[in-house]
């Protein structure tokens, strides 16, 4: 009766394997975990990423192997990106922690678990070889995110969030669902490497195929959140609490992109003249939008959800690049750059909303831009952690985010004279973008404080902070190592 | 130790300033203020060496560089200089020291962070004109932006938010172009950033158009040129006497120093085709700039129109393609230095007592503040070109070698030093003699000790140089020399 059954690789997906056990194991402990013992959870969650990175580290193998009937893939793309997720992960589970303690509602083991489970969620989506994996992830992911949004109860504008994140969610679920079956339809697999070879080998139905395309680039962006499938994000960050924004404006940035990579590179490359440009116009949109928006927003989780859209968009850049003219010559520069811009915005994310979060105290939300007024005065350390972020956010150098977007401009020139439209376009919304992480930084340096308080946020806090921000700086001068390591990961899994 | 010159040159200044910003923190306002000198100080000394060890014969890179800083883009940590630049090092250095004894009594709010800024900005603006490769020269370029935006938007006047953005987005703007130019000059050339390796890059006619404009626009934002001058004139009301004087005597001179650097060298066949657009623009800022300042009610404006109009006196020395005009625009680089910055250290001095910048609060300065009517009186004759000061050299070479190119480009800039010594004497007939004109110029006291010795250290700058520009210009020559030869021979192939 099993004659046919083999058991798989199941070392490929160990640190998938150890995560689910280990959530499925918290969730069960923390029934026995009064509200005032907490912290166990905590620290079980923490014990539990950084064991997946351990497990990484020992299996990985540097080659690519497929598992699960070729359903799975472990390279060293995929290595790389899970790494920086479980750094990310407990980072923002570092800097939550003291904002949901201090609210009663969301201060219970689910938000570890969930946080856990959307983790699994997007390590399923990066090594994923399947449009079914990739669906199973992404559902994953999401509908941990949707209970996140949700958790604290008594919020009206949390609820809210949670709602438009959720039906909004599911309609581009839909919309990436009937892509692949379109793709499907036409190929006749649903492994991505099968597509590739199926593409390759002639034959295909074209229009039924770039049918599918324009759905599935549409579901991507949206999860991307880049114009004109950005509308839940300004409405999400907003909403969501702010440890929750934290966690939706990092983490799954890194997944984003690898199912952009998995689907339209790994899968559809021979398409690539269609994608790039729908790309290119979404590229274009969210850098537009995204910072002429932020400049009108008074919130600073707001600014940020239109900041992250014109990032994203920044990030396209590298990813339109790849295949210019059918010559793939400079497609690794280009992907790797923008998957050093990717990092590099995680970290500088992770870092802001940290200085939300440690900004606010229990009753008080600090995502008012006046909030930040005269911080200077309060806080001269803290304010130029701040001043770090933003210019770095701005891509001023010496600052990661300088080389960030230098790595995918250089990308961009070097698809040759007909993409310097692009760059031009591109430098021109930094510019204005620069506009508002300027006035961040007039708000902390050239006003007076509306309150003099001095910040009361816990030892660990600050120093995890500071390191952010330092490292924000010294990554700013040093950034050969994430950028060769980048280069290497997909020279060795392309 | 000579062979880490330019690093130290570099760095001492910044790690200073970042020490000047920890004793801050200790909360010891005079200790912090005597750190900074202390720092400022070293930064000059470290770079006395490179002016008396400077071979003059050489007319390449000296005190060289070179380390490999990002493998990936093939980005190198690559510095040097040669006779354009090793002045202006020095002189940033110099004006440091100025600006840190400047602010000694006046800066009373934050004086760690003041003292930091401008000691981080220096180190910044060394880099700037020691950096031999490309995104080198551009992460200085744009990081030297951070520390004046904060000084004039913490220190600054009533319009400071305005004015310091205004400044952001403007340089910013010059410079995100510039920087695809320099993406584009890594792609032609196989992948590489070394600047000096662009200048032996072949290039079309139609791309070195390109690359002109870009730098062009770059650079002209940050000279500034007409009409992108706007920003200056702003900047200058609302940044504290300190930022002034940095942005007159150094920041100004990153723009020009750029035409040196890049524009000439890398696209010559464009600058020839091109002179044209360059010399009228700086015409038009010679003698419209020049009767724009004339009608300013606001000393530190006019000032900062007369900046301008000087910087027109460089740029159009740079375009002639001889060794006279650029030789006298780089002399007048240099005393720009000197006498904008005891210019703006002078109205400085009245603005600390009076409170005031405009002409008309002021008159018969001189019944009581006699020792300081002397020396502003030097300093506006050397800002109005008087022979045996510094100011003359330079504009009188200029004119020269403008004579050479085209005699009524030398009409005009010549003609330009009538309105140049008008707005400057009626400026100081105003302000300095007459009655006294109201009970704050009657209450006036001299100079102090401190005042006294900054002014007089520029004083002695200023006539050393009107007097005997030798050791100024000896170690341009070469570098020019070679310059000019580079730039005669057309890249197109």
């Amino acid at each position: 009766m099993f004659d046919n059954f083999v058991v798989p690789n199941l070392l490929p997906a160990a640190p998938e394997i150890f995560l689910a056990t280990m959530a499925l194991a918290i969730l069960m402990i923390d029934l026995l975990v009064k509200d005032s013992r907490r912290t166990v959870t905590f620290v079980l969650t923490q014990l539990t990423l950084i064991g997946c990175a351990a497990i990484q580290f020992a299996t990985s193998t540097g080659e690519i192997t497929y598992t699960f009937s070729n359903m799975f893939v472990d390279d060293l793309m995929s290595d790389l990106l899970k790494l920086f997720l479980y750094m990310t992960v407990v980072i923002v589970m570092f800097y939550s922690r003291g904002y949901v303690i201090d609210r009663e509602s969301m201060n219970k083991g689910e938000y570890y678990v969930l946080a856990l489970f959307a983790t699994l969620g997007m390590m399923v989506m990066i090594s994923a070889n399947h449009f079914l994996t990739i669906y199973i992830g992404l559902e994953l992911l999401s509908l941990s995110l949707y209970a996140m949004v949700a958790m604290n109860r008594d919020s009206v504008l949390s609820t809210e969030a949670a709602m438009k994140y959720f039906v909004l969610g599911a309609l581009a679920s839909g919309l990436l669902l009937y892509g692949m079956s379109m793709i499907y339809g036409a190929t006749g697999t649903l492994e991505i490497t099968g597509i590739a070879e199926r593409l390759y080998g002639g034959g295909v139905n074209k229009s039924v195929l770039v049918f599918g395309l324009v759905f599935l680039v549409a579901g991507l962006a949206f999860k991307l959140g880049v114009v004109p499938f950005h509308m839940w994000i300004p409405d999400v960050y907003q909403g969501a609490p702010t440890s929750v924004t934290l966690f939706i404006g990092s983490a799954p940035k890194l997944a984003a992109f690898a199912i952009v990579m998995r689907l339209l590179v790994n899968g559809l490359i021979t398409l690539a003249a269609d994608w790039q440009a729908m790309l290119v116009i979404l590229s274009v949109l969210s850098m537009a939008i995204g910072n002429l928006a932020a400049i009108a927003q008074t919130n600073l989780k707001r600014m940020l959800a239109y900041s992250a859209i014109s990032h994203m968009g920044f990030m396209l850049l590298g990813i339109v690049t790849g295949v210019v003219g059918g010559d793939a010559r400079y497609a690794l520069n280009a992907y790797s750059s923008s998957m050093f811009y990717v990092i590099s915005y995680v970290l500088m994310s992770a870092g802001t909303f940290g200085m939300i979060l440690m900004m606010s105290r229990a009753g008080f939300e600090a995502e008012e831009l006046d909030d930040y007024k005269g911080l200077n005065k309060r806080s001269p350390w803290f304010a130029g952690i701040m001043l770090m972020l933003m210019f770095s956010m701005a891509g001023v150098p010496f600052f990661i985010g300088f080389f960030a977007k230098f790595s995918v401009l250089q990308a961009v020139v070097a698809a040759g004279p007909g993409y310097m439209w692009l760059a031009i376009v591109a430098v021109l919304f930094s510019l204005i973008g620069a506009f508002y992480y300027l006035r961040v930084v007039k708000l902390m340096y050239f006003d007076a404080p509306a309150d003099e308080t001095p910040l009361s946020a816990p030892m660990d806090m600050r120093i995890l902070i500071s390191a952010n921000g330092l490292a924000v700086a010294l990554l700013g001068i040093f950034p050969q190592v994430i950028m060769s390591l980048c280069a290497y990961a997909l020279l060795r899994s392309l | 130790m000579s062979n880490y010159l330019l690093t130290l040159a570099i760095w001492v200044p910044i790690f200073g300033g970042l020490a000047v910003l920890v004793a801050g923190s200790l909360g010891n306002d005079s200790k912090t203020r005597g750190l900074a000198l202390l720092v400022a100080v070293a930064s000059f000394l470290v770079t006395i060496p490179l002016w008396t060890k400077f071979d003059i014969a050489n007319g390449g890179m000296q005190f060289v560089e070179l380390v490999n800083w990002i493998p990936r883009f093939n980005i190198n940590y690559h510095l040097g200089v040669d006779g354009i630049s090793m002045l202006f090092v020095v002189l940033n250095a110099f004006i440091t020291i100025i600006v840190v004894a400047a602010g000694w009594e006046v800066i009373q709010n934050k004086v760690a962070q003041y003292n930091a800024a401008f000691l981080i900005m220096s180190g910044l603006m060394n880099g700037i004109f020691t950096s031999l490769d490309g995104v080198l020269f551009y992460v200085f370029f744009e990081a030297s932006l951070i520390p004046l935006y904060l000084i004039i938007g913490v220190w600054g006047g009533p319009n400071r938010v305005y004015a310091a953005f205004k400044f952001f987005l403007y340089t910013l703007f010059g410079s995100l172009l510039f920087l695809l130019a320099l993406m584009y000059l890594f792609i032609q050339s196989g992948g590489s950033f070394s600047i000096l390796e662009w200048h032996k890059l072949p290039i079309a006619l139609g791309p070195q158009i390109w690359l002109f404009l870009a730098f062009l626009i770059a650079f002209a934002v940050k000279v500034p040129m007409w009409p992108v001058h706007t920003w200056l004139p702003d900047a200058h009301v609302e940044a504290p006497t300190g930022g002034s004087i940095v942005l007159a005597a150094i920041a100004l001179k990153l723009g020009a120093y750029g035409f040196l650097r890049f524009s000439l060298p890398i696209a010559p066949d464009a600058s020839h085709e091109l002179s044209g657009l360059v010399v009228a623009l700086s015409l038009i800022a010679v003698v419209y700039i020049g009767f724009v300042a004339l009608v300013q009610e606001d000393m530190k404006k006019l000032v900062a129109y007369s900046s301008i109009a000087h910087m027109g006196f460089v740029t159009l020395g740079f375009f002639m393609f001889s060794a006279m005009g650029i030789e006298g625009a780089l002399v007048q680089m240099v005393s720009h230095g000197f006498v904008s910055g005891a210019m703006f250290f002078c109205i400085g001095v009245m603005y600390d007592r009076v409170h005031s910048r405009q002409i008309a609060d002021y008159g018969g300065v001189v019944n009581t503040m006699p020792k300081f009517a002397a020396l502003f009186m030097l300093f506006t004759m050397a800002n109005s070109g008087l022979p045996a000061t510094s100011g003359f050299v330079g504009e009188f070479m200029v004119i020269l070698g403008a004579v050479k190119f085209n005699f009524w480009v030398a009409f005009a800039a010549a003609s330009s030093m009538i309105v140049g010594a008008a707005y400057s004497l009626w400026m100081y007939k105003r302000v300095i003699f007459g009655d006294v004109a109201n009970h704050h110029v009657a209450e006036l006291s001299d100079i102090n000790m401190r005042e006294f010795a900054i002014l007089a250290v520029l004083a002695v700058a200023t006539l050393w140089m009107g007097v005997y520009p030798q050791p100024f210009t000896e170690v341009m020559h070469a570098s020019v020399n070679d310059l000019l030869h580079h730039v005669a021979i057309s890249k197109i192939q």
